[in-house]
């Protein structure tokens, strides 16, 4: 077998622009999930009922289907709603909603975490529930799930090359284009796969220094929770 | 006058009925020691005042709030009550005067200079002055549970009410607790305390409660602890002396 790269080498732009896409998809839902994922872990451990029930509902459809039907669900229901959105729009949604539902088991995980002294301190101060998460639930029930959280969002980034499916020009689809107009396939995801490894180390690195900074306890001290 | 009241105050957790109708009373400025055995009842009395549980029927009244009415406004008794635990409970991804200022800051609006002032002056009266950038975890556990009585005096309760906070210290961290609490029975504030430190109850207590089976057995001076009416108190006494 001779491996030829010099087609898909002249074609670097396009698979840097992909690559850029593909940054862009999984900065934005990591937020956006990560929002989510949040306000629907508080939501399943709420005393009100429906609110527990709606959050418990959409995680278990979310977590029993895969995610290139969730993708084709959001794409083709939202058109037939009427709305035309573009294929990026609609790959944030998709993804926002994927990783929303796993995003939410891993808070609640976290959250539950919390030693009910720590609830009850809070409650005597005077804090309202709404204050006992920001300011004593939050950043400790984050510490302690950090490492699943980060390994869904890289998992996150890698899943976004489904949305080539719905036409997203990131990287797996600029990857797709190029193996048709070069008849090299095996070359071509040989570079994305890299690309991709390059990305999810980049992730990595970005997560620890994120960590830095939002958990100074473990800044200085450098022991778990 | 009295600012704490318990009125046939009955609670149980599901099967198990710990309050079988208890009364007490404290009246401002007083101290007061809640002794009993373990399962007595008197950490869930404790916790019905500041309505950390919601008691089944009965009365509690304290600083004027009726604390078993479901409409209360569950803030403003938490402004008037402060609480110290037996873990300290301390927000451990906070630092000292973080843990002190969040009170204040998020709970009463006061702005973080002056919040800052108040950390200051509370540490100081524990004795942990230095300690304000430190967090929970570097500090000892007679430190932590002086630092989480600062938290709690920050707030500027009326009453405070401490559930066993000594029971997880070794006799030289648990005298240096005590001697902060002493300090603050002198400047008049209002205690409950729930305590197995007999010599100390008979010290600063100026009324003792004793509780047996859910129910408050005896009550009076700290003299009952060295002449005890009934028979109950005197063995608990004489197991826990």
């Amino acid at each position: 077998m001779i491996l030829d790269f010099t087609p898909i080498l002249a074609r670097w732009q396009m698979l840097m622009d992909g690559a850029w896409l593909t940054i862009q998809l999984a900065v934005a839902t990591t937020l956006t999930g990560f929002l989510l994922g949040t306000l629907c872990a508080v939501a399943r451990r709420s005393q009100f009922r429906l609110a527990a029930a709606v959050a418990g509902t959409y995680v278990e459809a979310i977590r029993n289907t895969p995610f290139l039907v969730q993708i084709f669900l959001v794409y083709f229901g939202l058109s037939s709603l009427g709305l035309s959105l573009s294929a990026v729009t609609v790959a944030i949604i998709a993804l926002t909603i994927n990783v929303g539902a796993y995003t939410a088991e891993i808070m609640r995980a976290g959250f539950d975490s919390i030693h009910k002294g720590q609830w009850e301190a809070a409650e005597t101060l005077g804090l309202s529930k709404v204050q006992q998460y920001w300011h004593v639930a939050l950043r400790p029930a984050m510490e302690r799930v950090y490492p699943s959280l980060s390994s869904q969002f890289i998992l996150l980034m890698l899943a976004s090359s489904v949305t080539s499916q719905i036409s997203t020009e990131e990287l797996t689809a600029a990857a797709n284009f190029i193996q048709s107009a070069t008849y090299r396939p095996f070359e071509t995801y040989l570079v994305i796969a890299l690309i991709y490894v390059a990305l999810s180390l980049a992730m990595r690195v970005v997560f620890w220094a994120i960590s830095m900074v939002i958990f100074p306890r473990r800044r200085r001290l450098g022991t778990n929770l | 006058m009295s600012i704490v009241v318990l009125d046939n105050v009955k609670k149980s957790f599901g099967a198990v009925k710990v309050l079988h109708g208890v009364s007490f009373s404290v009246a401002k400025g007083q101290v007061m020691a809640l002794i009993g055995a373990s399962g007595s009842g008197k950490s869930t009395a404790l916790r019905c005042i500041d309505r950390l549980e919601q008691i089944d029927s009965g009365r509690i009244e304290v600083c004027g709030h009726q604390v078993a009415d479901p409409g209360l406004d569950l803030r403003k008794l938490r402004l008037d009550v402060g609480m110290v635990f037996q873990s300290y409970n301390l927000f451990p991804h906070l630092t000292i005067e973080q843990n002190i200022m969040l009170g204040p800051v998020s709970v009463k609006r006061i702005p973080r200079p002056e919040a800052k002032g108040i950390a200051a002056e509370v540490l100081a009266k524990v004795g942990l002055a230095d300690k304000v950038t430190a967090y929970p975890e570097q500090l000892s556990g007679g430190q932590q549970q002086r630092a989480a009585i600062a938290r709690s005096l920050a707030m500027q309760p009326k009453v405070m009410l401490f559930d066993e906070v000594t029971s997880a210290l070794d006799p030289k961290l648990t005298g240096e607790v005590l001697r902060v609490i002493e300090e603050l029975a002198r400047t008049g504030m209002t205690m409950i305390m729930v305590t197995h430190e007999m010599n100390f109850a008979r010290r600063i207590a100026d009324k003792i409660v004793f509780m047996h089976e859910g129910k408050v057995h005896e009550q009076g001076g700290p003299e009952i602890l060295t002449a005890p009416a009934t028979p109950e108190l005197r063995d608990f006494v004489s197991n826990e002396l």
